[in-house]
């Protein structure tokens, strides 16, 4: 069921949270940054698979591209050495960088492709880079959240 | 309230719009002046220039060490470099400048800088986390099971689940139970410098180690010239003894050469000491051959380590917390947990509006914060001396004999001799290890 919304405000005044879902990191290729492409099932019915795997391996190839260790960043780091590292204080480093680029991605995504479905991406490094946090919003005159399935067990242990 | 480990964002404390809550005081201060996130921040660290300066509580000995490092080499330019300026060259107290200002800022850079901390989880991903579904479909909370295994390159490795700051720690990440936070690269936890060792600022370590390394060999290099010139001449030996920092130049030497060799030998293998110490990696004896995350060239490693790209804090120190929500990240300290029932709708559904606005805010005021942000990273290395003086005491009475020191400066004022060992003081579950001679492993 997809609740349409048109903009970001819109989602803003009219929508209640329902649940949030977590994309966790993918250590397979060791500690670079990198999340999982796989949609979850609480969004199977939200988005298109292809739109968010483009998100994600977008939002990878970003991480990678900061945390790439070439020509670029010896130099970067050989001359900070030289300058007992003093250079961090008055120079944006190429992290930094891309981490803005990744920002204004992330906002132009949800104002695009996210928020029109009810959903709200926030940016990971918000969340210490662990996760990719997918908020599902639900228009409030709709009945309930799509995730009430609880039936509480009591702690009988 | 239930009584639960977790202090879980109420939504009820969230207040409606209409209602200012006035009898809490956390409510009336965000009334009075936005707060900042280092003000809450859960782990044992302390914060100086608003957020700016972050280090461990226990300080350990960094007074020492600075003390240590000034006073000595303030003796050197006193007493010797006049001398050896008038006999052989001028170029040795401009080295001996040089050197001095590499190990002081880059000391101090190792004490002030993050070291790579996670912040804990949020109430939301720890219930997502623990939100396990069984097979009539019912949805209870509980903790996750301890480890999780992940296969890196190849290679299987544990991931465990951190009880403090509620989250499966990323690989090479440790809990450093000084500090009470999870630190990324865990390397250990540094007494001298008075801070954890971790992935933003192991650089800055080694190139404090070498430089230090570097200095003192230079200064007993300069010291044992003149002490050979001198003694040619008419004072005698023991005289000119006394007047030369001579003698905590030797003692040290041998620490801080053994120490930085046992570090290039880290970098260049791309190990931890954490790693190393644990034998994480080591399949047959000395070999390294199982480390996934080793560039399998020396010249690769030491540049990925030493020259990749700096990673940025991920604390957010300086950002400002969102005025309405009550800062309730996951307590601390908190071990074992009975079983909990949660209700799925209490967990996930909250004041719509408030919330709406919180996320809108939040967004809002990180992206104007993000150009500050990166600044405050920058400016860990301002060096207050003030603060640092009045920073604790010298003393870390945890320390057992063995754990000395992770850089034995020597301090031979208190007595036993040196012994080439090097214990660092690890914080993750590393049982009572034996010294480990630094020359086997160089």
């Amino acid at each position: 069921r997809l609740t349409e919304f048109h903009n970001l405000q819109e989602l803003r005044q009219s929508a209640s949270l329902a649940n949030k879902v977590f994309i966790q990191r993918d250590y397979s290729e060791g500690t670079v940054c990198k999340f999982h492409t796989k949609l979850p099932s609480e969004l199977d019915s939200r988005i298109e698979k292809t739109l968010f795997e483009d998100t994600v391996k977008t939002l990878n190839n970003y991480y990678a591209e900061a945390e790439k260790i070439g020509g670029h960043a010896y130099l970067e780091g050989c001359l900070a050495c030289i300058t007992a590292y003093l250079i961090f204080l008055c120079m944006e480093t190429r992290y930094e960088k891309v981490l803005k680029k990744i920002s204004r991605y992330i906002q132009e995504q949800n104002e695009k492709i996210y928020a029109p479905r009810g959903l709200l991406i926030t940016d990971p490094i918000e969340r210490g880079m662990r996760v990719i946090e997918i908020s599902i919003y639900e228009d409030r005159s709709s009945s309930g959240s799509s995730t009430s399935s609880s039936t509480t067990s009591s702690s009988g242990r | 309230m239930k009584n639960c480990e977790y202090q879980q964002i109420d939504p009820l404390a969230l207040g409606t719009p209409a209602s200012t809550p006035t009898s809490t005081q956390c409510a009336k201060n965000k009334s009075h002046r936005p707060r900042r996130k280092w003000e809450v921040f859960p782990g044992r660290n302390r914060f100086y220039c608003d957020g700016r300066i972050i280090v461990a509580r226990q300080c350990g000995v960094l007074p020492l060490t600075l003390g240590l490092i000034v006073v000595t080499s303030v003796l050197f330019f006193i007493f010797d470099c006049p001398f050896l300026v008038t006999h052989l060259t001028i170029c040795i107290p401009v080295v001996a400048g040089v050197l001095f200002l590499f190990v002081v800022i880059t000391l101090l850079q190792t004490s002030f800088t993050d070291p790579g901390i996670l912040p804990r989880a949020l109430p939301e991903e720890v219930t997502n986390t623990e939100r396990q579904i069984d097979n009539s479909g019912s949805v209870t909370y509980r903790p996750p099971p301890r480890t999780k295994e992940i296969i890196i390159n190849g290679e299987v490795v544990k991931l465990k689940y951190c009880f403090t700051c509620k989250m499966f720690r990323p690989p090479r990440t440790s809990h450093c139970s000084l500090c009470d936070n999870c630190v990324e690269r865990f390397d250990h936890h540094c007494p001298w410098v008075g801070n954890c060792v971790g992935k933003r600022n192991y650089r800055f370590f080694y190139t404090f180690i070498v430089s230090l390394s570097f200095l003192t060999s230079f200064i007993l290099g300069c010291v044992i010239t003149h002490l050979t010139l001198r003694s040619q001449g008419d004072k005698g030996f023991l005289q000119a003894l006394q007047e030369s920092p001579l003698v905590v130049c030797f003692f040290s030497i041998w620490s801080t050469l053994g120490l930085s060799g046992f570090h290039t030998y880290l970098v260049a293998s791309n190990l931890t000491t954490n790693e190393d110490i644990k034998g994480s990696w080591s399949t047959k004896r000395g070999e390294e051959s199982g480390n996934p995350y080793s560039y399998n060239g020396i010249f690769r490693n030491c540049c990925a380590v030493l020259c990749g790209p700096m990673p940025p804090s991920l604390i957010d120190r300086r950002g400002f917390l969102p005025p309405d929500v009550i800062p309730r990240t996951v307590a601390s300290g908190s071990e074992l947990h009975p079983f909990m029932a949660k209700n799925d709708t209490n967990m996930c559904t909250q004041a719509p509006k408030k919330l709406l606005e919180t996320v809108a805010h939040s967004s809002l005021v990180h992206s104007t914060c993000t150009s500050a942000t990166p600044k405050t990273a920058l400016v860990t290395q301002e060096f207050p001396f003030n603060s640092v003086s009045s920073m604790l005491s010298p003393s870390n009475t945890t320390q057992h004999p063995m754990d000395k020191a992770c850089c034995q400066r020597g301090n031979n004022s208190k007595g036993p001799p040196y012994s080439l060992s090097h214990s660092p003081l690890i914080c993750s579950k590393v049982p009572d290890v034996s010294f480990v001679p630094l020359l086997l492993l160089c």
